[in-house]
């Protein structure tokens, strides 16, 4: 159990730098996700605390040590491996044992924890198994058998269910998350799947380009975007972004794009020039007597919801709708804008303007 | 009716590879059959024409291998009446076992040198492959090049410095001096054939191994080690088999004490005529070692061949 400190953590391959200055801090039993499309440093963040790869600079503070330059095997951590890494040359039982057998563990007492841990996961039936034939779901429990074992401070995980069919990833998700909340160790888990994260990090890392973009609970991050990329990585289909020349004001309560103006919550922030407004999808109702219009370019039917594409003046828009309401292809109807989530951003910086809404979530982090 | 199938062969397909491996095998035995089948043959029957398939075999040709023997008076014979079944073979030709021949001894040097290079190159090999293959080894490209450029000419292109350096360095004639020889020659198929191996290894089980609580040099040889062991076994092979066989340097660089078995067989010849089944006899015993170590490793040898061919 251990609160993990990341300071000015960098990393640099020769000239190529996939970590620059990422600054976080993880809580004692969090379960923590980094998050971000491929290449953007959220598996060398992950492998500079495991140890695996060694900083440029910075600092990792694992319950309160400073570990940054200590090798793996020092820093009593457990690894879940994205190809599980299982040794092959050992059966099920082995694998599991191996932690311990490098601690000089009794035997008598490696016997008790090895059942103890495929008791909790399950598997106790395949304990004398080879891993070579076991099915995905098995190698993953078993993955996780030998990193829970050992008891260690902290689990990284490395896109644990990257491996796992669709159907399977929900399942190995929910289980994941139930045995952290049993055990209640810090996990740090790195996956490029938003809803994945969304679904089970207590706290959010979102990383692109080497840099953290955003840091918070899901629920801030999902409604209030610190970036355009936060904000357009984020949801499915992601925010909408209207693109426009103009201005707002520290206090204003309303942005003019062209002819049409919208409510917005209470701007903190002034900006001038080129600005986006983002509008969640979920936040757009499509209402005829609206002066803002777009004529209807597709519609995908999701059971309850339905995505509406709407081809406005500032650009394709979608909306997600009841899929009660009618639309029609080729139709030109009305858009509201709910208020409350509405963000502006700066276009060339891609930050978001300070709100009366966002400020509580722009400012801690 | 089956339809056609990219994996599956038809009843034809499957009869003409198998008389073509068939016929492909009997070429390739039939040379071995017949050296086993002269090494138990009469000296009359190995010279015999036309050749002769079946014969009433003899260990003549052992009996000769192992001995010297010397030619004796009738009443020296009828004397000495022959104690054992070889003395008996030997007596009937009218001669009498003198003492032991050398080829015992030779074949010990060929044990000794053929096993002791190869455990040398594979042990030498792996370290340096795992090194190439691992950590960043400033020019590496260069270096691996390096390794195997060393292969690119015949060894024997080298002899005569090779010859000199020996003499200078007392090396000549020295079991010492022909492993050092034969794992310098080998290194070099070993680096590059254990490298391939290690590579295809996954990083990440040496990683585990670490964050697991093991040492650097622990992960290796615990993790690594044992992943490896269709590589190196199939390396042996291929360094045993060269060190085995090999002829040129052996007659070169020995004449005694460390001389091997192949320069050896040859000058039985020699000896009382030309005794072609004590020549068989020898190549018979001398293929022995080689094929038994095949036979024990094949299954490596066979996945070792088509290492990188298959994504496993």
């Amino acid at each position: 159990m251990a609160e993990i400190v990341i300071e000015n953590l960098r990393k640099d391959f020769g000239s190529f730098t996939a970590v620059k200055s990422s600054s976080f801090t993880i809580a004692d039993g969090e379960f923590f996700m980094l998050l971000g499309p491929s290449g953007c440093g959220k598996t060398t963040t992950l492998r500079m605390m495991a140890g695996l790869e060694l900083p440029t600079s910075g600092q990792i503070y694992i319950d309160g040590e400073e570990v940054g330059q200590k090798p793996a095997s020092q820093r009593d951590i457990a690894f879940v491996f994205q190809m599980f890494a299982l040794y092959p040359h050992m059966t099920v039982g082995r694998n599991i044992a191996y932690p311990l057998r490098s601690q000089g563990v009794s035997r008598a007492e490696t016997r008790t924890r090895v059942a103890e841990v495929a008791r909790i996961l399950g598997i106790e039936d395949i304990l004398s198994k080879p891993v070579g034939g076991l099915s995905g779901g098995d190698r993953q429990r078993v993955a996780l058998g030998r990193a829970i074992v050992r008891e260690p401070k902290a689990f990284f995980m490395d896109e644990p269910l990257g491996a796992l069919d669709a159907e399977f990833r929900e399942h190995m998700a929910e289980e994941l998350r139930a045995l952290h909340d049993r055990m209640g160790a810090t996990t740090v888990y790195v996956t490029h799947d938003q809803l994945e994260a969304m679904q089970m990090g207590d706290k959010i890392v979102v990383m692109n380009h080497g840099v953290v973009e955003q840091f918070g609970v899901p629920q801030d991050i999902y409604d209030w975007p610190a970036t355009m990329f936060v904000a357009g990585f984020i949801g499915s289909p992601p925010m909408n972004f209207l693109g426009f020349d103009g201005s707002v004001a520290p206090g204003a309560t309303e942005v003019a794009l062209g002819a049409n103006r919208f409510a917005i919550p209470q701007a903190r922030d002034g900006g001038k020039g080129a600005l986006v407004l983002g509008v969640r999808p979920e936040h757009i109702r499509l209402d005829d007597a609206a002066d803002y219009r777009g004529r209807v370019l597709a519609v995908e039917y999701l059971g309850t919801t339905q995505i509406v594409t709407l081809q406005t003046e500032h650009g394709e828009v979608k909306a997600r709708t009841a899929s009660s309401d009618p639309v029609r292809v080729g139709a030109t109807t009305g858009l509201a804008f709910n208020p409350r989530t509405l963000t502006l951003f700066d276009r060339d910086s891609g930050r978001a303007l300070r709100s009366a809404a966002n400020e509580r979530v722009l400012d801690h982090g | 009716m089956s339809g056609f199938s990219i994996t599956e062969p038809s009843r034809g397909q499957k009869w003409i590879a198998g008389l073509l491996v068939a016929g492909y095998a009997l070429i390739t035995i039939l040379p071995l059959i017949w050296i086993v089948a002269t090494g138990f043959k009469s000296s009359a029957d190995s010279i015999a024409y036309p050749p002769k398939v079946f014969f009433s075999p003899t260990l003549e040709g052992y009996v000769n291998l192992f001995t010297t023997q010397t030619r004796q008076t009738q009443e020296f014979l009828a004397a000495h009446p022959p104690q054992t079944w070889y003395e008996e073979i030997v007596h009937a030709r009218g001669l009498v076992i003198a003492g032991p021949s050398r080829f015992g001894e030779r074949f010990m040097n060929s044990v000794i040198i053929g096993f002791g290079s190869t455990f040398l190159s594979v042990s030498l090999g792996t370290l340096a492959a795992y090194a190439f293959s691992r950590f960043k080894v400033p020019l590496k490209d260069d270096l691996l090049f390096f390794v195997l450029s060393t292969r690119m000419m015949p060894p024997i292109a080298v002899a005569i410095p090779i010859f000199l350096m020996f003499r200078a360095l007392g090396l000549s004639d020295t079991h010492a001096g022909m492993i050092l020889l034969y794992t310098a020659v080998n290194l070099s198929l070993a680096v590059w054939l254990l490298k391939g191996f290690i590579d295809e290894i996954p990083l990440e089980y040496e990683e585990a191994a670490l964050i697991d609580g093991y040492t650097r040099f622990q992960a290796f040889y615990k993790v690594v080690l044992p992943q490896a062991a269709t590589g190196i076994a199939s390396t042996a092979i291929f360094c045993l088999i060269f060190a085995w066989n090999e002829y040129a340097f052996a007659v070169l660089l020995t004449s005694g004490t460390a001389q091997t078995a192949p320069p050896f067989i040859p000058t039985i010849i020699g000896v009382g005529g030309q005794d072609w089944p004590a020549v068989a006899a020898g190549a018979t015993i001398f293929l022995l070692p080689v094929m038994i170590f095949t036979i024990l490793l094949r299954k490596h040898l066979l996945r070792g061949i088509t290492f990188g061919a298959v994504r496993k």
